[in-house]
C-alpha cells in the first residue's frame, strides 16, 4: 500500500532529523520500504532535506546497492566473474532471459515476479557457475537447471493466486 | 617580517605570495602546467591528473592539490611527466567523440588544444564508452556526454559559484557521468541556463544552442526586414575572436560587419537599458515614496530572475517589474519600427547579440510574446556573432568602423556601464541623483559601487534621506544575501543581481578565455567608454525624451507598463515527479494532488496530506479518490496548495479540502 509506505518515509526522514549528512542511511531505509528508489521518492527527500535532486540521484546511482529501478518478487542474481564466466554463465543468463522474455536493457518481468542481475562475483568461485535466487545459492547451474528452478517457483506463484 | 620565500621551478628561483597550490606559483613563473579540473574559481577537485610534477624527495604530486612549501624543489617537465600526460591524454581521446571539426568547441578545447601540445599523433587504446544520445531539448544548451572527460568543472561551478547543483556525477566505474536529476533534460529541472557551466567546461561537452541558421535564413528572406540590437559586453569582447586583446571596444567594427552581413539596421541595447534606468529607477522612487515592497531587486539578469521564481517566490513583488533591457528593445521595436522601416509587422526580424546565454531563455518566456510572436526572435551570443562574420569572411579587425542607426542606437554612458557588475546600480544612481535632489552638477561617478567583491555594500545618502544598496554577482553570493536578509541581519532598499561573475562581461556567450584577467580588461573598457560618450545620464538621452513624447507617454505610465514591464511567476524547480499515494480501482475517480514542493512543504503541506490521507482512509471516500503527492504548482507564495479535481485550493487547510472534494463529488453524481 503505497500510502503507508510514504509515511513511512516522512517517518525515515524525521529520524534522521532531516540532516543532510544522513542521506546515505535515509536511502537505505527508504529502499527497504520500497525494495528500489523511485525517482519521485528521491525528489520528495531532496525537498525535505534541502538539497538539489541532482546531488541524491549522484548518491543513488553511485552504489550498487541502491536500486533505481522496481524489482521483481524474485531477485535472480546470476555471477558473470571470471570462474564463472568460464564455466559458462552466460548460457544461463541467456537462457533464463529467454524464458522470461528479458533483455540486456529489461531485468524485471511485467508481473513483477523476477528480477535478473549480474554480479562481478559472489566469492563461491568453486562452485562455478553460481546463481542465487533470493537468499539460496546454487552451484554448477546448467541452464535447463536455471530454467526448472525458475519454472517451480512461477508454479507456487499460481498456486498462491488461485489459492487467494 | 617574515624572509620571502621561494620554490625552484626547473632550477628557476620563484617567490610564494600567498598562492593557494605549487600550481598557481608554477604558472607565475611562467611555466604552464596544463589542467583539466582545475579552475581558479573553483575549489580544488584533483581528479585529472594533468598537473603532474615531480617535488624533489617526495616524488610526483599533482601540483594543483599541494601546497607550496618554502624551498621545494620541483621538476615540471620530466621523461616520467610527459610519459603520464600523455597516457591520460590518450585514455580521454580514445572514448571522446572526435567530432572536432565540427564542434563548436573546435579553436577553443582544451583536449584538443593538450593534445596537440603534447604531440600526441595517435591514440594507443580503444574506446569502451558506448555512444550516448545529446540531450538538447532545452532552448539555451546542448549537452554531448560523449565528449565529456569528466572533469567536474560544470558540476562545481553550478553548485558552488550559482548555488544551484542542477548537474551532478551520477553512476560509477564506466557508466559515470555528469547529469541533471534523474538523467533528466537540463530544462526539465531547476537549471536557469546560465551557461556558467559551458564557459569552464574544457570540450564541447556543454555548450550553447546556436541560433545562426534561423538568423542567415532571415536575412536571406527578401520580404523580411532584420534589425539588431547590440548588448554592451558584446563590444569590449568581441574582438577577442579575432586576436585583439580583451577590452578592445569595437562598436564601430561591429557595426560594419552587421551592415555587410545583410542587416537592415543596427541599434544598440544600450538605448534600452537607458529607458531601463528610467522606468526602474521611478519605480524605486514610487517604492520608496507609496510603501512599496522594499528591497528593490533589479531584473534585466533572466538566469537571476529564474532563480527567484524558483527558489524565493515570497520575494517575487520584491522584484523590479521592468523588462530586461532586451526586452524593451524588442517591444518596442516591434511597436514603432513597422511603421518607421515601412514593413509589415509579421516581416520584421528581431535579433539580438547577447553575451548570455539565459537571454535565449528569456526572449522565449511566454510574458515576452505577442499573437504567439517573441518581441525578440532571435538571440545569437557573441561567440555567435563572431562565427557569423569568420564564415562570411569579412575582416573584422579591418573594417572601417560605422556609427549605429538612430534613434534606437543612441546610448549614453549609463547605458553602456550596464554590462558590468555594478553597473546598472550606478546608472540609477545617476537618475536617482538628479531626481531626489534637483541636482544636475557634473560628477556623475558613483565608484562605490564598483569592484569585483562577490557581494558590496554601499550607503548613499540624496536629500537628507541614506539609500542603502547591495550589489551581488553570482547566484551563490544571491543566496547567501537572500538568506541574510531573510534572518534580518541585513536589510537594504536596492540591489543589484547579475548570475555571472563580473557581470554581463563574464557571460558564457561571450568568447571562451582561460586567463584570470580577461573580465578586469572587459569592465574597465566598459568604464572607459562610458567616459568616451558626451552624455553619462539616461535622463540626458534626447531620444529616449523623444521616445517618451511620441510613443510611450508619461514615466510608468499606461503604455509604458503595457510594453516595458512585466509579471513573474513561481516556478517548478523539477517536472514530472508526482508520487503516488492512494489510488483506487474505479475508472472516474477524483484526482487531488497535494503540493510536496518546498515552499508547501515549509507551510506544512507534509502534515496536511498525512491528514488528509488519514481522514479519507477512515471514510468511504477511499474508492472514490486517486491522490498523488506532486512538486509545485507554481503558486508558491499562497501554499500549501492542492489540487481537487480541476480547482486549485490555495491556503489548504483539511476543512476546505474536504469541503471541495465533497462538493465535486455531489457534482458528479
Ligand atoms: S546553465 Fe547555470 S544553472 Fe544551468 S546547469 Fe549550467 S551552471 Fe547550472
Ligand atoms: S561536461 Fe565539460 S565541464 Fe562538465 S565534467 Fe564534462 S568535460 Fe568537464
Ligand atoms: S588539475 Fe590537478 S588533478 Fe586536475
Ligand atoms: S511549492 Fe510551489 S505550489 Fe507548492
Amino acid at each position: 500500500m503505497p500510502l503507508r509506505k510514504f509515511e513511512k518515509v516522512c517517518e525515515i526522514i524525521n529520524t534522521y532529523n532531516k540532516d543532510k549528512s544522513k542521506l546515505i542511511p535515509i536511502l537505505q531505509d527508504v529502499q527497504r520500504e520500497y525494495r528500489y528508489l523511485p525517482e519521485e521518492i528521491m525528489a520528495y527527500i531532496a525537498t525535505s532535506l534541502d538539497i538539489p535532486p541532482a546531488k541524491v540521484f549522484g548518491v543513488a546511482s553511485f552504489y550498487a546497492h541502491f536500486a533505481l529501478e522496481p524489482r521483481g518478487k524474485h531477485i535472480i542474481r546470476l555471477c558473470c566473474g571470471t570462474a564463472c564466466h568460464v564455466k559458462g554463465s552466460l548460457g544461463l543468463l541467456e537462457a533464463l532471459r529467454k524464458r522470461l522474455n528479458l533483455t540486456a536493457e529489461k531485468h524485471t518481468t511485467d508481473d513483477m515476479l523476477f528480477t535478473i542481475e549480474t554480479v562481478s562475483c559472489l566469492g563461491a568461485c568453486g562452485l562455478a557457475p553460481v546463481m542465487v535466487i533470493n537468499e539460496d545459492v546454487y552451484g554448477q547451474v546448467t541452464p535447463v537447471m536455471a530454467v526448472n528452478l525458475v519454472e517451480k517457483i512461477m508454479i507456487e506463484e499460481n498456486g498462491n493466486e488461485t489459492g487467494a | 617580517m617574515n624572509k620571502k620565500a621561494f620554490i625552484y621551478v626547473d632550477g628557476i628561483k620563484a617567490p610564494i605570495n600567498g598562492e593557494r597550490n605549487l600550481l598557481e606559483v608554477i604558472r607565475k613563473a611562467n611555466i604552464d602546467i596544463p589542467t583539466f579540473c582545475y579552475h581558479s574559481e573553483l575549489s580544488v577537485y584533483g581528479a585529472c591528473r594533468m598537473c603532474m610534477v615531480d617535488v624533489e624527495g617526495q616524488g610526483l604530486m599533482a601540483s594543483c592539490s599541494v601546497a607550496p612549501q618554502p624551498d621545494m624543489k620541483v621538476k615540471t617537465n620530466t621523461a616520467e611527466i610527459r610519459e603520464l600526460r600523455k597516457i591520460a591524454v590518450e585514455l580521454l581521446l580514445a572514448n571522446h567523440e572526435k567530432s572536432c571539426p565540427t564542434c563548436k568547441r573546435s579553436a577553443t578545447c582544451k583536449l584538443q588544444d593538450l593534445g596537440r601540445k603534447l604531440g600526441i599523433d595517435k591514440v594507443r587504446f580503444k574506446p569502451i564508452n558506448k555512444q550516448q544520445p545529446l540531450e538538447d531539448a532545452s532552448q539555451v544548451l546542448v549537452r554531448d556526454p560523449n565528449k565529456c572527460i569528466l572533469c567536474g568543472d560544470c558540476v562545481r561551478m553550478c553548485a558552488e559559484v550559482q548555488g544551484i547543483g542542477a548537474i551532478d556525477f551520477a553512476y560509477r566505474g564506466h557508466d559515470v557521468a555528469v547529469l541533471p536529476a534523474f538523467g533528466k533534460s537540463l530544462d526539465k529541472v531547476e537549471c536557469v541556463f546560465c551557461g556558467q557551466c559551458a564557459r569552464v567546461c574544457p570540450t564541447g561537452a556543454l555548450t550553447a544552442k546556436s541560433h545562426v541558421q534561423e538568423v542567415w535564413k532571415a536575412l536571406d528572406d527578401k520580404n523580411k526586414k532584420v534589425v539588431v540590437q547590440i548588448a554592451p559586453a558584446v563590444r569590449v569582447a568581441i574582438g577577442e575572436m579575432f586576436g585583439k586583446e580583451p577590452g578592445t571596444v569595437s562598436t564601430g567594427q561591429i557595426v560594419s560587419a552587421l551592415k555587410i552581413l545583410g542587416f537592415d539596421r543596427v541599434y544598440d541595447t544600450c538605448f534600452a537599458a537607458d529607458l531601463t534606468v528610467i522606468e526602474e529607477g521611478s519605480e524605486f522612487i514610487r517604492r520608496v515614496t507609496q510603501d512599496g515592497a522594499l528591497p528593490q531587486f533589479t531584473s534585466c539578469c533572466p538566469g537571476w530572475v529564474k532563480f527567484v521564481e524558483q527558489y524565493y517566490p515570497e520575494y517575487l513583488d520584491n522584484l523590479s517589474t521592468c523588462r530586461s533591457p532586451q526586452q524593451m528593445f524588442g517591444s518596442l521595436a516591434k511597436k514603432i519600427l513597422p511603421d518607421d522601416l515601412n514593413v509589415a509587422p509579421k516581416d520584421l526580424v528581431v535579433v539580438s547579440i547577447m553575451p548570455c546565454t539565459a537571454k535565449k531563455f528569456e526572449a522565449a518566456r511566454p510574458e515576452f510574446l505577442r499573437d504567439e510572436i517573441p518581441d525578440v526572435d532571435y538571440v545569437l551570443t557573441t561567440q555567435e556573432l563572431g562565427q557569423m562574420i569568420e564564415s562570411s569572411g569579412i575582416n573584422f579587425v579591418n573594417l572601417q568602423p560605422e556609427s549605429l542607426d538612430l534613434p534606437l542606437g543612441f546610448k549614453t554612458g549609463a547605458g553602456v556601464i550596464f554590462g558590468n557588475t555594478g553597473g546598472v546600480s550606478e546608472a540609477v544612481l545617476r537618475f536617482l541623483n538628479e531626481k531626489l535632489t534637483g541636482n544636475t552638477q557634473d560628477n556623475f561617478e558613483f565608484t562605490e559601487v564598483r569592484g569585483t567583491e562577490g557581494i558590496r555594500e554601499a550607503q548613499v545618502t540624496f536629500d537628507g534621506k541614506t539609500y542603502s544598496l547591495a550589489v551581488v554577482h553570482g547566484l551563490g553570493n544571491a543566496r547567501k544575501l537572500i538568506e541574510n536578509i531573510k534572518n534580518g541581519s541585513c536589510r537594504y532598499d536596492l540591489i543589484e543581481v547579475m548570475s555571472c561573475p563580473g557581470g554581463c562581461i563574464g557571460g558564457a556567450g561571450q568568447p571562451i578565455s582561460f586567463d584570470s584577467d580577461t573580465r578586469e580588461k572587459r569592465t574597465k573598457a566598459l568604464y572607459e567608454a562610458d567616459k568616451m560618450l558626451q552624455l553619462h545620464k539616461s535622463q540626458e538621452n534626447p531620444y529616449i525624451k523623444k521616445c517618451y513624447d511620441t510613443h510611450l507617454g508619461e514615466v510608468g505610465g499606461a503604455v509604458a507598463h503595457h510594453l516595458l514591464h512585466t509579471h513573474y511567476k513561481s516556478r517548478k524547480r523539477i517536472h514530472d515527479a508526482d508520487l503516488s499515494l492512494m489510488a483506487s480501482k474505479e475508472a472516474q475517480q477524483l484526482e487531488i494532488r497535494v503540493c510536496v514542493g518546498t515552499s508547501c512543504y515549509l507551510r506544512g503541506s507534509q502534515d496536511l496530506l498525512h491528514a488528509l490521507l488519514c481522514d479519507i482512509h477512515h471514510s468511504d471516500l477511499k474508492d472514490k479518490v486517486d491522490v498523488k503527492a506532486t512538486f509545485c504548482f507554481e503558486k508558491c507564495s499562497q501554499g500549501p496548495v492542492v489540487r481537487i479535481g480541476d480547482k486549485l485550493v490555495t491556503s489548504a487547510t483539511l476543512e476546505k479540502v474536504k469541503e471541495e472534494i465533497e462538493s465535486q463529488l455531489r457534482k458528479r453524481q
